[in-house]
């Protein structure tokens, strides 16, 4: 191809570690052409974001081109210093980062900023840089943008931020953008907004993008190619729809497999191979419960202010039956994680009371709960499972501490055999018990949280985001886990998510929030296939469905 | 939503407020620590070895000592209620007048100190950030620890070695101006500027050649902390996304390292600097005496090793009532430098 923007040959990047030099990216080959948008798609670890930061130059001091030529515009990237780089830095490519709150200097107005950008390239006065980044910031279609000029990066969401990293990626009219996980970490709504935001003007200004994500379904829908990325290498590259369709590689097959879709259940999430092993458990149908029996869990007329006066959480009432699982779904600030922090009793409500099992715990103080009897009943599953474990307790010792305090378990045998059987249950290998949580990946911390939460044999247990911060391969065996452990215990699961794929596929109803009330509630498959508000309509359709069928047949 | 600066206003006010109880807790126990101290300043401040029963006996009624420590305590506070911190045996002057008359010479030292500790330090903490585990590194952490090891009267006196006795540069160490110079009309009683609002720069250059020694010895003590703080916070700074953002779009290296990085690094040393600039003004008391120089520090351990109530406790309400204003000075540099402090 002549067109050829970007020409990366054989690339290999290594870093060195404390652990001796790791290889990050082990001779990759990809071409990116004039204005395509081009996806790069791997779960963590696999070199995805340290390829787009060789190619920016900005890999951090102990990371190294190793081999292989990064040819722009025919030109090795890699060999070029000081100035002639910095010419190409911000003019001629330019990046996007994951976290925006964090890639905008805090203490610096967000218009200078951009006006920085435009100044290291132009060779105009300050007025007119001025004038450029309004300009820009209209472009990124920010509301009010004469005020936003002078506002700090603290004082705009999120997306927002983003909008204003794309403003300053774009100030220069780069030929090459690199969007380093754009939008992971927005709401799904502003996740939708800014990418089709992103994708309008780079084909108005016919910028070539790679877009790097750990997102299948969001590189299908605005990507024509995507490169499928694993430990280092490349491993298959092709069309979203023969990739979904027909994937060659085995790694492709379990990342489609585990992406999920609209229609996909639980046990699909993994590849056959891996299924055998949970096949053995069959669904127990749930005896109905005895006519009189109290619901496990009804809440009444939740309310919850904070010291600023307006409700984070207003007239919020639900019931759930034991072993029922039910999803709270939202966007960020609707009141879903204030809400479960209540029902655990880890805040106290203003108004309003939670009834577990025909007796009133919404009176117990938050601060005395963990005397009540019903701590052991309700546990949480945190959300990220890095910062929830006690980084100098072992594995150990985070699922036997709950026995110990709320079981009045002693050390000595008894205790080890609950601790192994937990581990167990939750998939976690016993000889991984002594480890402290830094010595353990993602999914294997995952899976103590969980095992800590069960470890009391709880009857309802609430999970804040429990995959938010784990890849999809490692999702999908965390949530077959919890569907496993649902059906063999008889655990009630309340399940808050941003996700509605994952919360369609493992709960039995749903419970949209926005503005700390309810806006609408029922069966999963019902409420989302047929929406009645326009809410939750919105947020249906900012789900990157991975499109089979018609729909992406149309649109190749 | 109010404006950053009057956020920040506000902030102050509170905290000024809520320090007053503190303040006055420090005065209570100030003067309950002096009762509890052994030695009896009516012995020490009568005539002599020999004075007799009745002559300590009256400098004792004298001096209200006859009566319980309650009593004493009350008319302790109503005096200090109306601004009188009372009188010294030992100057025989009121003691707010001592203070006054050597408060400017402290203050101008340690800002003097503080000014050169921080030109020292922040250049030296951003050089080591830049290349951590070099060499330039290394050499600042020996700087560092050197200056912290040694204790400020020996670097005192070896300044004083080799600049006064082998090089002959520095003039005699003894005070703030060598006896024959005319004193200028005292203004702000910081000498360097009043000799300069008179118009003379003979007189300013003879006072800062007498400042520059004790100034620097003291330096030295506190360029560590200063210098590792800014290490430490300019590698914070260095290593974030920002930081990143900045290079991505190819701005020089001078606007990365000083617009964006040292910019975001400077807040916790402003907060550093606030805390050492208190401590030194009290810690200096060796330096003064070294130098001979005439500051408040030197006067309250005189003060401390003749029984000299009422000094000694109005030199601690004064470093207490600095503590409080440098806190707020600093909340307020705080609030202008970070946005982001005032919506908290």
């Amino acid at each position: 191809m002549s067109e050829d923007l970007l020409e990366i040959n054989d690339l290999q990047v290594a870093f060195t570690t404390r652990r001796g030099v790791v290889e990050a990216v082990r001779g990759i080959t990809l071409t990116v052409a004039k204005g395509e948008m081009l996806g790069l798609v791997g779960e963590s670890g696999s070199g995805k974001s340290v390829t787009g930061f060789a190619t920016t130059r900005l890999l951090d001091a102990a990371g190294r081109v190793t081999g292989g030529k990064i040819l722009f515009r025919g030109q090795d990237v890699t060999k070029l210093r000081g100035d002639d780089l910095r010419q190409l830095q911000g003019a001629a490519m330019s990046m996007i980062f994951q976290n925006p709150r964090a890639a905008l200097n805090p203490i610096r107005a967000i218009g200078l900023q951009i006006a920085d950008a435009i100044l290291t390239h132009k060779k105009i006065s300050k007025d007119a840089a001025r004038a450029e980044a309004l300009e820009l910031l209209r472009a990124v279609q920010i509301r009010d943008p004469e005020a936003r000029m002078n506002a700090y990066p603290h004082e705009l969401s999120g997306g927002m931020c983003q909008r204003v990293m794309i403003a300053i990626a774009i100030s220069c009219n780069p030929a090459l953008l690199i969007a380093d996980e754009p939008t992971t970490g927005l709401d799904v709504t502003t996740q939708k907004v800014v990418m089709d935001l992103l994708a309008e003007i780079a084909a108005a200004r016919g910028m070539a993008t790679i877009l790097i994500t750990h997102d299948l379904g969001l590189a299908a829908r605005y990507c024509r190619r995507i490169a499928v990325m694993e430990r280092g290498r490349i491993v298959e590259e092709a069309s979203p729809k023969i990739l979904f369709t027909a994937p060659q590689h085995a790694y492709t097959k379990r990342l489609v497999a585990a992406s999920p879709t609209a229609t996909s259940r639980i046990e699909d999430l993994v590849t056959e191979e891996e299924r055998e092993r949970t096949a053995a458990v069959v669904s127990k149908p749930r005896p109905a419960p005895a006519h009189g029996t109290p619901p496990l869990l009804e809440v009444r007329k939740l309310a919850k202010r904070f010291d600023q006066g307006s409700a984070a959480v207003a007239d919020f009432s639900m019931t759930m039956a034991g072993g029922e699982s039910v999803g709270l779904v939202g966007e960020s600030g609707s009141g879903k994680s204030t809400t479960s922090r209540m029902i655990c009793r880890l805040i106290d409500p203003s108004e309003g009371d939670i009834v577990f099992d025909g007796q009133s715990i919404g009176h117990v103080a938050a601060r005395d709960f963990h005397r009540s009897r019903f701590r052991k009943d309700i546990q949480i599953v945190f959300q990220d499972p890095n910062e929830s474990l006690n980084p100098r307790y072992t594995a150990f010792d985070c699922i036997a501490h709950p026995l110990m305090r709320l079981d009045g378990m002693r050390g000595g045998d008894a205790l080890r055999k609950r601790v192994e059987e937990c581990a167990e249950r939750v998939g976690l290998p016993l000889d991984l018990l002594p480890r402290f949580p830094h010595q353990l990946s993602g999914g294997q911390k995952a899976r103590v949280g969980i095992a800590r939460a069960i470890a009391c044999r709880p009857r309802l247990l609430v999970l804040d985001e429990p995959t938010a911060a784990l890849d999809v391969s490692v999702q999908a065996v965390v949530l077959q886990l919890l569907d496993r452990l649902r059906r063999e215990n008889d655990i009630a699961l309340l399940f808050v998510s941003h996700d509605l794929n994952v919360v369609r596929m493992l709960c039995d109803r749903t419970i949209v929030l926005r503005n700390g009330s309810i806006v609408e509630q029922g069966e999963s498959r019902a409420l989302f296939d047929n929406p009645k508000t326009d809410y939750t309509r919105k947020l249906v359709e900012a789900i990157p469905h991975i499109e089979t069928g018609p729909a992406l047949a149309a649109a190749l | 939503m109010k404006t950053g600066l009057g956020a920040t206003m506000v902030r102050a006010g509170r905290r000024l407020l809520s320090s007053l109880p503190a303040l006055f807790g420090v005065l209570v126990f100030t003067f309950l620590l002096m009762r509890v101290l052994p030695g009896d300043p009516a012995v020490f401040f009568a005539s002599g070895p020999n004075a007799g029963k009745e002559e300590i006996e009256l400098i004792r009624k004298q001096m209200g000592l006859d009566k319980s420590v309650p009593e004493q305590l009350v008319f302790y506070l109503s005096d200090i209620g109306r601004g009188n911190l009372g009188r010294s045996m030992m100057t025989g002057q009121p003691v707010l007048k001592d203070l006054r008359e050597r408060l400017p010479a402290s203050l101008e030292l340690t800002f003097t100190a503080l000014l050169i500790a921080l030109i020292a330090a922040v250049p030296l903490g951003v050089v080591a950030a830049l290349r951590p585990g070099s060499a330039v590194d290394h050499g600042v952490r020996l700087f560092c620890a050197l200056g912290v090891c040694v204790p400020t009267f020996v670097s005192g006196l070896l300044l004083i070695y080799v600049f006064y006795y082998l090089l002959g540069l520095a003039p005699d160490p003894t005070g703030r101006i060598d006896v024959f110079t005319s004193l200028p009309p005292s203004r702000t009683g910081f000498l360097s500027i009043d000799f300069l609002l008179a118009g003379d720069f003979e007189g300013w250059w003879a006072a800062c050649k007498q400042l520059i020694l004790p100034a620097v010895s003291m330096a030295l003590f506190v360029i560590a902390p200063l210098a590792r703080i800014t290490r430490a916070s300019m590698l914070v700074s260095l290593g974030s996304d920002f930081v990143r953002t900045a290079r991505s779009v190819g701005l020089s290296w001078h606007k990365v390292v000083v617009t964006y990085a040292l910019r975001n690094a400077i807040l916790p040393v402003i907060t550093i600097a606030g805390i050492v600039f208190s401590t030194m003004l009290g810690a200096n008391v060796l330096v003064e005496k070294v130098f001979s120089w005439p500051g408040v520090a030197s006067y309250a351990l005189d003060a401390l090793l003749s029984s000299d109530y009422a000094p000694v406790q109005g030199f601690v309400l004064l470093m207490a009532g600095i503590f409080v204003l440098v806190n707020l000075i600093v909340d307020v540099c705080y609030g202008i430098a970070d946005p982001r402090v005032s919506i908290e």
